[in-house]
């Protein structure tokens, strides 16, 4: 489920004098969002198990990746995303404040940096296919199934890090032409951020901890 | 239709009960050291829970026949004392029933999974494939050779994937069909798949233990008493599950040393 | 403050055209009664299988007339064959597990009811929620599919556990392609799964009308609230299993196969994959499933028997407590499906106290539903009645929980009958019941006609005993040491256990020909069934407080105002014996 698709889908907000109000005071797109990122938390978490798990029974697991280029790269990766936050951050506050342009321009940042980690990613995959990395292929002699993990959870966030690029383009053009509100910039700035957060997480439990020096 | 609700649960109830109490279907006999204290904790459980199925469904019956009487007039009425007694009844009944199932049962599952095989068992190898069992004594040597599953072959009886040819230790090793065992003497099985699931499974000896593709599963017991009892598979493991079984032999330590003999010498 | 248009739209016109009224509908409860057809389809088919694979335990050898007409490799002139056994039982489990108990209870009643009970005009996402019933069918078509590849569906079980599920052709019939339809299939279904659970939530928890705070939610509701929380994080789970399991499949990477496997007489080029980490992964989906299929039952039985008993709930906060203390543990005990599976022999303690510890809230919630009996002044409706089946037949499974619960007893029980009858009565029968129960009460609001109580009354009977005759006999079964998932029992032992099985079969037969009064009362009633009145059985939540059926927007386009809980009958002094959760009428407590 893409981010453009739940801002597509009809919510129903209104909460007049006719309501409960919601126990959380918030949008009912934004608590979805949130029940969202909850339950996507748990596939995410279950995948890093699936990869913890195996390593934890592999006796003789070797650390396939150098610290240049593949953690340097890594790092600039993650500068990237860190910083595409920070814009979102801005985008959230200027469409608070009202700041149509300012959120834009914003906003416009933030899909260049999601680009920019995307293209990086992508490079390196197709650096690692190149010196023989496939899915059921280690060519570093270690366990095959680091390069079945490595694509399976890369690839798994690379995905949402797309489908986040994209709902950002299609809530920037909803947003510029009044078709949207200052209310799903920040929805999706929830689902960005914890974009972010989960690579957080792959970086040191896929890159760090399997650099060798 | 209250009475009929009522009548036809205690007929359900007491049949089902009858049946239980009389054994007409009961687990077979017991041959191992580990097994009693199985079958006394199935024997606790039983009365345990049978009384909280007794007391369930005849409680619920009774209520029932109750709560269909045309008097007129008739107010309803609140369980007395309300939801408080029922919870605090299910907290400290339910409660004792699991404190002493958990601390006399762990035991018996400590007895067979988490003990240690003495050190005078007898070792034996298991290895489980669509859809048999094959057993593997060390030979004389009193050594197993080395496992290559590349050198597995149905077809000339290597199911172990023994390599005789440069490893001394498994040019001796027997390799059989059942499992054949003296009697009162510990056994040390270590299981391994050559394929996908299965599972070992004696009922006469209470225990159960699924063989997983990977791993070397540990597994020990001592049979008490001389007979043959068969050995199934209970993990789906294909097609031919409902048929993948192998026999158990307890003989008497000499009868066993003889055969053991016979089979070295083939 | 903020309506989209749509709503705008939802809210005045009803759609005309066909497709958009009855096919590609965005109103709950088209969509609930599609989850409701759905699931009913999946029954039949799913009762049917469980027919043959009965009469193929009892007569092994007996031809079934037509059955070499579905798969003329499968049962070559009509005898089918152990791997088309196992094939049947896959989908049989496949599809009442996932299509019958997880859509009839919970997608079905809950769509249509859910958003009536609270007041609210429609779901939170109506497109969603569309989408996700058309993502379940889609499934459920993909899963179908695989009774048409060439060697047939797969013959893993509904567990599906590897490798046997995961190595391909070379493990048997039927794990090639249909295997594959099985993997996806459960894919997409647990996407649908999501999106309805985060609708559910949604839904729950900002469109409640003025007056419906938490603590007067219908338990209904409450069940399908807690329902959907646990579905939205176990079904997080099984996503995932399932795309690595499709990998492993189809992409070469080995998560689930170690190495040095040799099938087929073929070394396996899989290395480094972990067995047992899809059992973790399936079962920690499949545990919480269990109470997916029952929890929305719960909830319905003590929604309805207050209805009938004429009294309150006993213990409303106590039950509540418990559904949530239940879905709480449920994420606890995974473990207990895997004591004798080769994992550490340690963990079966760790898994085995939170197993038991569960009984105390299940027990909890069957005491509050008896003593609400107690006293009662019992109208014996057909709903009524599967009621107090659903109290007797829970009992029943739940009770073989305390024996499967414990690591000791379950080295002798696991994998056989016993197994067998324990989810049966507490999943399956138990959940079938709420349903039936659920489904005479409900049909009058849902389609303005009642149904026949007659004619529901010998279903009810004859369902009753006959799920008893042909569930409580594999209890003795697997208590002598009858192995499950045999497609025939040839050991010397098991030989003299099939007289039981004839018994059962016949009980089953006899049992599946009673629904076809079910299903004749379900279709008469529906066109020539007695016009119902608003409030036929004097409920006291919102959908009594609206026509029957409701119109378009629920209500009529009148904004509900509640000031009771759900819980007030036999209220002393009224003009009746009960308060509709609309009645502004102060209650005086004695
Ligand atoms: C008409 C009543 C039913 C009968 C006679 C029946 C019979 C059976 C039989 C014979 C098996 C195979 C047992 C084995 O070989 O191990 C089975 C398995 C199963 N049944 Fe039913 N069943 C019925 C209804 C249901 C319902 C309503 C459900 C819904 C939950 C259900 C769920 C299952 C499951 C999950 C399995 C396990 C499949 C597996 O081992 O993979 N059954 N049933
Ligand atoms: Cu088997
Ligand atoms: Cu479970």
């Amino acid at each position: 489920m893409s981010e453009s698709e739940m801002a597509l889908s009809a919510g129903q907000s209104g909460h007049g004098a006719f309501m409960e109000p919601s126990p959380y005071g918030i949008q009912s797109k934004k608590l979805t969002m949130w029940l969202f990122i909850i339950s996507d938390a748990v596939t995410f978490g279950a995948i890093l198990m699936v990869f913890s798990y195996l390593r934890a029974g592999t006796p003789n697991w070797n650390a396939p990746f150098r610290f240049s280029p593949s953690i340097i790269n890594g790092m600039v990766m993650t500068f990237v995303l860190l910083t595409s936050s920070l814009t979102m951050l801005g985008a959230v506050e200027a469409a608070k404040a009202g700041r149509k342009a300012a959120s834009l321009k914003w906003l416009g940042g933030t899909v260049l940096l999601g680009t920019l980690f995307a293209v990086l990613h992508i490079r390196e995959w197709f650096h690692m296919f190149d010196e023989g990395w496939r899915l059921f292929q280690n060519p570093t002699g270690g366990p095959v199934i680091f390069g079945a993990a490595f694509f399976s959870i890369t690839g798994l966030h690379l995905m949402h890090v797309i489908s986040g690029v994209i709902a950002l383009i299609v809530i920037a053009i909803g947003y510029s032409t009044d078709w949207l509100d200052a209310n799903h910039v920040e929805t999706t700035g929830l689902y960005w951020h914890f974009v972010d957060l989960v690579w957080m997480f792959v970086f040191p439990l896929v890159y760090l901890m399997n650099a060798s020096r | 239709m209250g009475k009929l609700f009522a009548a036809v649960v205690f007929v359900i109830t007491l049949i089902s009960v009858a049946i239980f109490v009389m054994h007409t279907w009961w687990l077979p006999i017991d041959i191992s050291t580990t097994g009693p204290a199985v079958d006394r904790q199935m024997n606790d459980t039983m009365i345990g829970t049978g009384i909280l199925f007794l007391a369930g469904q005849l409680v619920l019956g009774v209520f029932v026949w109750g709560s269909s009487s045309r008097k007129s007039g008739r107010k309803i009425r609140i369980f007395p004392g309300g939801a408080t007694p029922l919870v605090t009844a299910a907290i400290i009944l339910v409660g004792l029933e699991i404190l002493t199932l958990t601390f006399v049962g762990s035991k018996a599952w400590g007895a067979i999974y988490l003990t240690p095989p003495a050190a005078n068992s007898l070792r034996v190898d298991v290895q489980a494939e669509q859809f048999a069992f094959y057993f593997r004594y060390p030979g004389p040597d009193g050594q197993f050779g080395g496992l290559h599953p590349d050198k597995i072959d149905d077809g000339s009886g290597n199911y172990f994937g023994l390599d005789p040819a440069n490893d001394i230790a498994a040019r001796d090793d027997i390799v059989v069909g059942s499992l054949v065992v003296p009697v009162n003497r510990p056994v040390e099985l270590t299981l391994h798949s050559k394929d996908v699931g299965h599972s070992f499974y004696v009922r006469e000896l209470r225990v159960q233990q699924d063989f997983v593709p990977g791993l070397d599963i540990p597994l020990h017991f001592t049979a008490t008493q001389t007979g043959k009892f068969e050995i199934v598979c209970t993990q789906l493991c294909g097609l031919g599950h409902y048929n993948m079984k192998a026999y158990l032999e307890v003989m008497p330590e000499d009868q066993w040393e003889q055969w053991l003999k016979s089979q070295a010498g083939q | 403050m903020h309506e989209t248009s749509e709503h705008a739209v939802h809210q005045h016109a009803p759609p005309t055209s066909f497709i958009r009224k009855h096919i590609f509908s965005l109103d709950h409860k088209v969509i609930g009664k599609q989850y409701y057809g759905l699931a009913l389809l999946a029954v039949f088919i799913g009762m049917v299988l469980s027919w043959l694979m009965r009469i193929h335990l009892a007569w092994p050898t007996w031809p079934i007339p037509g059955l070499d007409k579905l798969s003329a490799v499968g049962a070559p002139a009509g005898v089918m064959t152990p791997e088309y056994y196992l094939s049947l039982m896959t989908m049989h489990g496949t599809i009442m597990v996932f299509f019958v108990l997880t859509n009839a209870p919970f997608a079905a009643f809950g769509n249509y009811f859910l958003p009536i009970q609270i007041g609210a005009e429609d779901m939170a996402f109506p497109r969603f929620n569309m989408m996700s019933f058309w993502t379940t069918f889609t499934a459920f078509l993909v899963m179908i599919a695989a009774f048409f590849v060439t060697d047939g569906p797969p013959i893993s079980g509904w567990t599906a556990y590897a490798p046997l599920s995961a190595v391909g052709k070379d493990a048997g019939p039927g794990l090639a392609m249909g295997q594959n339809l099985w993997a996806i299939s459960i894919a997409i279904f647990c996407i649908g799964s999501l999106l309805g659970a985060l609708n559910f939530i949604a839904t729950t928890l900002d469109l409640r009308t003025k007056g419906m705070s938490l603590s007067r939610m219908p338990y209904s509701t409450w069940a399908w609230f807690v329902t959907a929380v646990i579905s939205l994080l176990a079904f997080a789970v099984l996503l995932p299993a399932c795309i690595l399991l499709i990998l492993d499949r189809t992409a070469g990477t080995s998560f689930f196969i170690p190495s040095g496997l040799v099938l087929s007489d073929r070394l396996q080029p899989h290395a480094g994959g972990s067995v047992l980490l899809w059992q973790h992964l399936f079962w920690f989906f499949g545990h919480p499933e269990v109470y997916i299929a029952i929890l929305p039952s719960i909830g319905i039985v003590c929604h309805i028997l207050p209805v009938f008993a004429r009294k309150p709930l006993l213990g409303p906060r106590a039950t509540i407590g418990c559904m949530i203390a239940i879905g709480f543990l449920s994420y606890m005990v995974w473990g207990h499906h895997m004591f004798v599976s080769g994992m550490n022999p340690f963990s079966a303690n760790l898994f085995s106290v939170p197993t038991l510890i569960i009984t105390i809230p299940a027990t909890i919630l069957t005491l509050l539903l008896i003593g609400t009996v107690y006293g009662a002044k019992m109208r014996f409706t057909t709903p009524a009645l599967f009621c107090l089946g659903f109290i007797s037949v829970f009992i029943s499974g739940g009770i073989s929980g305390f024996f499967l619960a414990q690591p000791s007893l379950d080295t002798y029980l696991h994998a056989t009958y016993f197994v067998v009858a324990h989810f049966h009565f507490v999943m399956a029968v138990a959940s079938i019941f709420g349903v039936f129960a659920a489904t005479y009460f409900w049909f009058p609001k849902m389609y303005g006609r009642m149904m026949s109580d007659t004619l529901g009354k010998w279903h009810f009977w004859l369902t009753f005993i006959g799920v008893y005759c042909i569930f409580m006999p594999m209890h003795y079964l697997g208590l002598a040491g009858n192995v499950r998932r045999y497609s025939a029992f040839v050991d010397d032992y098991l030989i003299a256990l099939i007289p039981v099985h004839k018994f059962i079969t016949i009980a089953a037969l006899a049992t599946g020909a009673a629904q076809l009064i079910f299903l004749f009362n379900l279709i008469w009633s529906r066109f020539r069934g007695p016009i119902a009145p608003d409030n036929p059985w004097e409920g006291t939540s919102l959908e009594w407080s609206t026509t029957s059926p409701p119109p378009f927007d629920n209500f009529g386009g009148r904004h509900m105002v509640v000031y009771q809980g759900p819980n007030e009958y036999g209220v002393e002094g009224t003009a009746n014996d009960y308060v509709m959760q609309t009645s502004p009428e102060k209650i005086v407590t004695g």
